[in-house]
């Protein structure tokens, strides 16, 4: 929709809302805004029923029943509507691909096996069409993962992808976007594949057991490789004022990786891949988290006793093998949940960023109990990305990242009637509600 | 599946390699029981075409829905479900599926296709049909790809899991062919290295191959008008046309027995293939995936062409770019009847909830969405008298939900064909520690039989003496999943 002043009514899917004024994504805003007599659910703890939370200087200033209004706040009234922390989409490449067909939209993936130095943050496109389409959703932050290209399944990928960045979705620069520049190093983990699918001729290839496992232990010593330079290399950044010293962007990328400051986020799916990318970084003493995880199932105990945090691809796959059950991904949250491993939900996509609710939503119609549903796309990516004390739940002094909706935000049919984005009323409006206005106002076509 | 797997070469491309890799065969069940008579009681009915009934029942005889109400008393012998505090709706049909098909379904070497036919190839074994089953839908368009402005035969069939390939085939529904225009068919986003560009590489060119193989069909249909006139004369010592499979399909098209679905996305494709059709004289019978059919709404609605859309895909190439979720409804405020389909053997285990969005996107009511996965695409397929409400005399094609289907949160209980209820989740449940079992088995008879032969193969390479014998590839012992991979031709 466009921008409306205070109060003024608009129709949006044939309910009349009175809208404060919403902003464009990064216009002035005030300084204060009170959300009153709403339902609140802070995720961090129980459920407020007519709650108030105030937002100033673009942080949670105060949430609770009885909370004191600035005066200068702008106050909306949520009668009837409920109050959430920001959705987290843990693995996106938001603002790196616009059109994943065509390679001159998309900057996610080097070529090249090993790129550490490469920052997701340097080629995200503010004025990406996903973003505010995305945010539409709900979702006010992501992790942008750099190191696949824009089909996640054409095989080109490095074994270290760079560096991904999280940041929150609105901005008119990076810089203003930016929550965190390096949240973790991207490994795709190479794994013991016999079967693959060739581009060049278009068929399918086979190669024996033995020559994959020789390829993927081959990828895996050259890692050990490279991260044991970077120790050196580590080492001698401390020593430095050495005359013959000479920098390496590369090696430099890895040190905070080395030093465990700087978590690799693995991307594997099957489960003896995950077993050995965990017992790899136990070995060599490395922070890791686990994302794609479609068989952590089969790994849950050593996931567990080794608090491998994974983020999970969307629960709205089908099984990876043809004799699983039918709800394998469905029900591997719960199952999950149930063993002790901490883990998040991510789409692992742009377009269908705005199906995270959907997807931890079908996890709870398959066991997950609720809370722990909400949590899996606020709280805990927020936690597992190490940025638990800036997002991911109503809490005063975070990012006042927050969604004020008519119902449950994992629901497909739930609408988010205002966005606030690091404590600023954000617009909703994006490309899709734009077209959708001017077709539906088109004059009845000639006979 | 996660997915950006949406141009169908490259799916089908993946789906070659996700097919190699699985690992155990699934051995088709036995198909269910026929209840002759079956009761399903205290349920929330969404007949979808009247309303809702609480507490209501439906008694089916002979596969056929026999009542609807609520206060129908089970006849003796009859088999009941309670289905106290679920929902039933009516079987989901889904409008462009491409599961249970053998292989690719792209003939993509030639621009016209028409001499395939998807019906051919048919593998009741797919176990993408049993999963789209325990995804509530019961009925799915079967399509050739979208390589081909005209691309190959198609076939309606009911997901009878544990049937024949022959039992697949929705009985009496109209055959279809499958067109394509845009990216697909001009080839936009793939090339095979070494091989030449095939024609056409424009959207001019796409129209032009429709055309051309149109005046052959129209020459081909005169042809044998003619010679049947003649030999209908008593004529003697005729010879007859030379038959032409290729141009076949596409009489049967312009004669209104075969209908067109067409794989389309941009406003001007859509217009020209309604240009076309009409220079010909036929009939479009579903505009497929259409994503902008909400900029040409009133043109597809005076055609009485169907669409059948997407929920909320976009962006993954140029041709949807300007794709909006806002697009069922705008085409449904237009008079276009929209069906919302799948495209892919995930996507269509929740064509529910993706009907659902619609509420959401454009304000549609329930029960319009609801029609959107029920009596639109029966319509859109023909098939309307026979599925796609619970009405008496349908054939008994049902979901139960245990939670309002328009929602996230619901999950199917139970999928009924003919009134055989062919996916119960208790049951599937239940099943799981058997299969493990059975699964666990096999494995372990493969191990053994892998280990017997390397001990024979050591005992005879003691009793030469020497070296020894190079081995060739096959007889290294294989890791389990190549050997099982090989039983899952079984």
């Amino acid at each position: 929709m466009r921008r409306f002043g205070a109060g003024q009514a608009f129709l949006i899917g044939g309910v009349f809302v009175v809208a404060a004024q919403v902003a464009g994504a990064q216009s002035q805003a005030p300084a204060a805004y009170a959300i009153t007599h709403a339902r609140i659910f802070t995720v961090s703890g129980a459920p407020i029923d007519d709650g108030t939370l105030v937002i100033r200087d673009g942080k949670i200033a105060a949430v609770g029943a009885n909370v004191e209004i600035p005066a200068a706040a702008q106050v909306i009234d949520g009668k009837g509507l409920q109050v959430y922390p920001g959705l987290f989409d843990a693995v996106t490449q938001m603002g790196l691909s616009e059109i994943s067909a065509v390679s001159a939209t998309v900057d996610s993936a080097e070529t090249g096996l090993y790129n550490p130095d490469v920052v997701a943050a340097t080629a995200i496109l503010p004025s990406s069409e996903h973003i505010p389409v995305t945010r539409a959703a709900g979702i006010t932050e992501v992790l942008a993962v750099p190191g696949s290209g824009g089909f996640d399944f054409s095989g080109s990928r490095g074994v270290i992808g760079g560096q991904a960045s999280a940041i929150h979705l609105s901005g008119w620069t990076i810089d203003e976007m930016l929550i965190k520049k390096s949240v973790a190093m991207v490994v795709n983990w190479p794994e013991i594949e016999t079967r693959t699918f060739d581009f060049a001729t278009f068929s399918r290839k086979e190669k024996p057991f033995a020559e994959a496992k020789k390829e993927y232990e081959k990828q895996v010593s050259e890692l050990t490789e490279l991260l044991e330079r970077a120790r050196h290399y580590a080492v001698a950044v401390e020593h430095q004022k050495t005359a013959d010293f000479r920098r390496d962007v590369k090696l430099e990328a890895l040190v905070p990786v080395v030093r465990g400051q700087l978590a690799m986020l693995v991307v594997t799916d099957r489960g003896r891949d995950i077993r050995n990318a965990v017992e790899y970084a136990d070995k060599q003493k490395l922070k890791i988290i686990i994302a794609g995880g479609t068989e952590a199932y089969k790994v849950k105990d050593l996931l567990r006793s080794k608090s491998v945090p994974v983020i999970l691809r969307p629960p709205l796959t089908l099984p990876s093998e043809e004799d699983d059950p039918y709800d394998r991904l469905l029900s591997q949250p719960a199952e999950l949940a149930k063993a002790g491993v901490r883990f998040a939900i991510g789409s692992f996509d742009n377009s269908f960023a705005r199906r995270l609710g959907q997807n931890a939503a079908n996890a709870v119609a398959y066991g997950l109990p609720y809370d722990e549903a909400l949590k899996a796309v606020t709280q805990y990516p927020a936690e597992i990305l190490g940025l638990g004390d800036q997002v991911g739940t109503l809490e005063v002094g975070k990012m006042a990242n927050v969604i004020v909706t008519n119902g449950d935000p994992l629901e497909v049919t739930t609408d988010v009637r205002y966005l606030f984005i690091k404590g600023r009323l954000t617009s909703t409006d994006n490309k899709h509600q734009r077209l959708y206005e001017k077709y539906l106002n088109r004059p009845k076509a000639a006979e | 599946m996660n997915r950006l797997s949406l141009v169908n070469t490259i799916v089908a491309a993946a789906a070659l390699v996700a097919v190699g890799s699985a690992c155990v065969a699934v051995f088709a069940a036995n198909p269910p029981e026929a209840p002759a008579v079956l009761l399903i009681q205290n349920a929330t009915i969404l007949t979808v075409s009247h309303g809702t009934i609480e507490h209501g029942s439906i008694l089916i005889k002979d596969g056929k829905i026999a009542e609807v109400g609520t206060s129908i008393k089970a006849p003796s012998g009859a088999q009941i479900v309670d289905a106290n505090g679920q929902f039933v709706m009516p079987g989901i049909i889904d409008c462009h599926s491409h599961i249970g098909v053998d292989g690719s379904v792209n003939e993509g070497s030639i621009s016209v296709s028409s001499i395939a036919n998807i019906a051919d190839v048919l593998n009741p074994e797919d176990i993408d049909i049993y999963r789209d089953l325990a995804g509530g839908v019961t009925t799915a368009n079967v399509l050739h790809g979208s390589a081909n402005a005209i691309g190959g035969q198609t076939v309606v069939i009911k997901l009878r899991w544990g049937q024949p390939a022959a039992r697949l085939p929705f009985e009496g529904a109209v055959p279809g062919i499958k067109f394509a225009l845009g990216e697909n068919p001009k080839r936009s986003n793939f090339s095979i290295p070494g091989q030449p560009k095939r024609y056409p590489a424009t959207r001019m060119g796409v129209e032009e191959t429709i055309r051309g193989a149109f005046t052959e069909a129209r020459d081909y249909k005169k042809a044998w008008e003619e010679y049947n006139k003649r030999a209908g004369a008593g004529e003697k010592n005729l010879i007859p046309p030379r038959r032409d499979l290729r141009l076949e399909p596409l009489v049967e098209v312009l004669e209104g027995k075969r209908y067109v679905h067409s794989h389309c996305y941009r406003e001007d494709e859509i217009l020209m293939l309604l240009r076309v059709a009409k220079e010909f004289g036929f009939k479009v019978r579903t505009f497929q995936h259409v994503l902008e059919g909400y900029k040409v709404a009133d043109e597809i609605a005076a055609s009485g062409a169907g669409a059948s859309t997407f929920s909320d895909w976009w962006a993954y190439k140029v041709e949807a770019y300007e794709a909006i979720p806002y697009n069922a409804a705008i085409m449904t405020k237009r008079g276009v009847i929209v069906s919302i389909n799948s495209d892919d053997a995930e996507e269509a285990t929740h064509l529910n909830q993706e009907a659902a969005k619609s509420m959401k996107y454009g304000g549609m009511s329930h029960e319009e969405a609801l029609k959107m996965v029920t009596i639109n695409p029966a319509l859109q397929l023909g098939i309307d008298k026979r599925v796609g409400s619970i009405d008496v005399g349908k054939d008994a094609d049902l979901v139960i939900y245990d939670h309002d289907p328009l929602s996230a949160y619901a999950v199917v209980q139970k999928t009924l064909i003919d009134g055989r209820v062919y996916f119960d989740r208790e049951r599937d449940v239940a099943d799981r520690g058997t299969l493990e079992k059975e699964k666990k088995a096999l494995l372990e008879k493969e191990r053994k039989a892998a280990e017997k032969k390397a001990d024979e193969k050591k005992a005879e390479e003691k009793k030469s003496g020497g070296k020894p014998e190079e081995k060739k590839p096959e007889d290294k012992p294989k890791p389990p999943k190549d050997a099982t991979a090989a039983g899952g031709a079984l």
